[in-house]
């Protein structure tokens, strides 16, 4: 496995806002990052926002896109991450 | 809640809050690597030979380290190398004094981008080798000449029993490395740890070292946790002890599984085989990184409060439980550990009068490593030293368990004073040592013979 390819799990965390899903994706877009699941709730106040993504097509290697995803995090005021899909497996299934 | 292909996002999210929240790391990478092939009739040639083994085997470790913990998103603390105990490296060279092979380790270590480097060690819990003393002749200088260097000398097993003379040797040497770095507080002290049936897979410092067992280069990884242990048990105050047990098992299977999916990762990037997980608590001064905060947590109102050696022996047994399901390759000394310095908690206890040395030692007898990073009156004669290690080593012994010592006699400091290491080694207050006199024990010197259970085939 490399860390260029493969599926990664991108979660966004923070005070609710306007344009938070717009800024992420648009990203995502650039980079022809496809989002192969999404989901979104409000836990208290706070906006959480979980994406599947599929890095087959990136046009960035995985450590250039995880920075860019944390510039636009910073910008919008939310926390984002992206971690690769192995360490939810690893984890959680046996 | 919806799921997303086969996960729920309160997994997920779980995931993302023992990293984020609760300081969910791997604690360290260690790199053992065999200097056998190094060791040669010159010691010049022999330090040029394992600068270079060491700068080549270990030139992309950190960076393999970092490339892992940010696919991942998992922190990896620590890249660290273990190597062959120096006394087997240094003895052909005939040389009393094995100092130059500690500064060349430490050079090399440094040149790799590595804060520590174990194995400045000695096997001696049968009798001295030529390198053996060549070791012991050189530990004090070795140890505060240099930065990197951490040092460890087995001193007794459950097969062979306790080399007395090694005990009281070590005694003297411990306040002379204390004196040596003074000006420090006695930091010296903190790089040298005396064992009992040492493991020859342990990734955590300061007493990793490459054993005569292990392959030729390996990647270890020691897990950590106490942070995510102990927001498991605060948030079961209803629970039982059974079913407490029962929820550290499973966060233990948890973290463990971490350590496992990078130190494949790791491993396989650096080209060597994966060796063990170890599957520790080790705390650190980060608040909530607290072993005796778990203990606290679990029902005690200060970590040494009777009680604490059975709180403490659940937390042992359900970390390993959980964790040896989780990775097939477990070793090290895998268990909690318990240092004083190094943990806000058990610095908290010991100030306010709660836990004491002989408690710290009953703790020892049910955990992972021993009585370790804890201050003492730098007046301290070497003989209670010495007596202090035996205590320790005979709990490990009669058990069949690893145990050790790391204890560092302040230069003048009295009990109830601080000291202060900085950084990872943090702070410890100066504990009062029992000071009624053992020497006439301690100085009949020879081995006290191994327990029944060494006869066990």
């Amino acid at each position: 496995m490399t860390v260029a390819d493969g599926r990664a799990i991108i979660t966004v965390l923070g005070q609710d806002r306007v344009g938070i899903l717009a800024g992420i994706t648009a990203v995502l877009a650039a980079a022809n990052v496809n989002i192969l699941d999404i989901s979104q709730t409000i836990l208290q106040e706070f906006f959480t926002m979980i994406m599947i993504v599929d890095l087959k097509g990136s046009n960035l290697n995985f450590f250039e896109l995880q920075k860019q995803l944390k510039a636009r995090g910073e910008e919008l005021g939310v926390q984002v991450t992206m971690q690769q899909v192995e360490v939810f497996k690893f984890m959680h299934r046996i | 809640m919806p799921t997303l292909f086969s996960f729920t996002p309160e997994e997920i999210l779980e995931t993302i809050r023992m990293v984020q929240v609760e300081n969910l790391d791997i604690r360290t990478i260690t790199l053992g690597i065999s200097l056998r092939d190094c060791a040669t009739g010159s010691l010049k040639e022999t330090c040029r030979r394992v600068y270079d083994k060491i700068t080549s085997r270990a030139e992309k470790l950190v960076a393999a380290g970092e490339e892992v913990a940010t696919a991942y998103g998992i922190p990896i603390v620590n890249k660290r190398i273990a190597v062959t105990p120096i006394a087997q490296v240094g003895e052909p060279s005939g040389e009393s004094d094995l100092t130059p092979l500690a500064r060349t380790l430490d050079r090399a270590a440094a040149a790799v981008g590595v804060n520590f480097i174990g194995g400045f060690s000695a096997l001696v819990h049968k009798g001295f080798t030529k390198g053996d003393r060549a070791i012991f002749n050189s530990l004090p200088e070795a140890l505060a000449t240099t930065e990197r260097v951490c040092a460890s000398i087995n001193v007794a097993t459950t097969r062979a029993g306790m080399n007395m003379d090694a005990i009281a040797e070590l005694g003297q040497l411990i306040k002379e490395t204390a004196q040596l770095t003074a000006d420090r507080g006695g930091i010296g002290c903190a790089k040298l740890v005396t064992f009992c049936n040492a493991p020859e897979d342990n990734p955590f410092m300061a007493g990793a070292f490459h054993g005569p067992g292990e392959p030729e280069c390996v990647l270890n990884v020691g897990i950590s946790g106490p942070g995510v242990v102990l927001a498991a048990v605060r948030q079961h105050p209803e629970a039982d002890l059974g079913k407490l047990a029962t929820i550290i098992k499973n966060t233990a299977f948890k973290v463990t599984r971490m350590g496992e999916l990078v130190g494949r990762e790791v491993s396989a990037r650096l080209g060597v085989p994966f060796g063990i997980v170890d599957l520790s608590l080790a705390p650190t001064n980060a608040l909530g990184d607290s072993v005796a905060e778990i203990l606290e947590a679990i029902g005690l109102e200060r970590c040494g409060a009777h009680g604490t050696t059975a709180a403490l022996a659940l937390l042992n047994d359900a970390v390993k439980k959980g964790g040896a399901m989780a990775s097939s390759y477990v070793g090290g000394l895998s268990g909690a550990f318990i240092p004083v310095s190094e943990d806000n908690g058990m610095i908290r206890a010991v100030e306010s009068g709660a836990l004491s040395l002989a408690k710290l030692e009953a703790m020892t007898a049910v955990c992972s490593v021993g009585l370790d990073m804890f201050a003492i009156p730098g007046d301290t004669p070497a003989d209670i030293i010495a007596a202090i290690i035996a205590d320790e080593a005979a709990i490990g012994m009669m058990n069949n368990k690893t145990t050790a010592v790391r204890v560092i006699p302040v230069p003048g400091k009295r009990p109830g004073e601080m000291v202060e290491f900085g950084g990872l080694l943090g702070r410890a207050p100066v504990m009062e040592v029992n000071n009624f006199n053992p020497a006439a024990m301690i100085r009949r010197g020879g081995r006290i013979p191994a327990p029944l259970q060494a006869l066990g085939n």
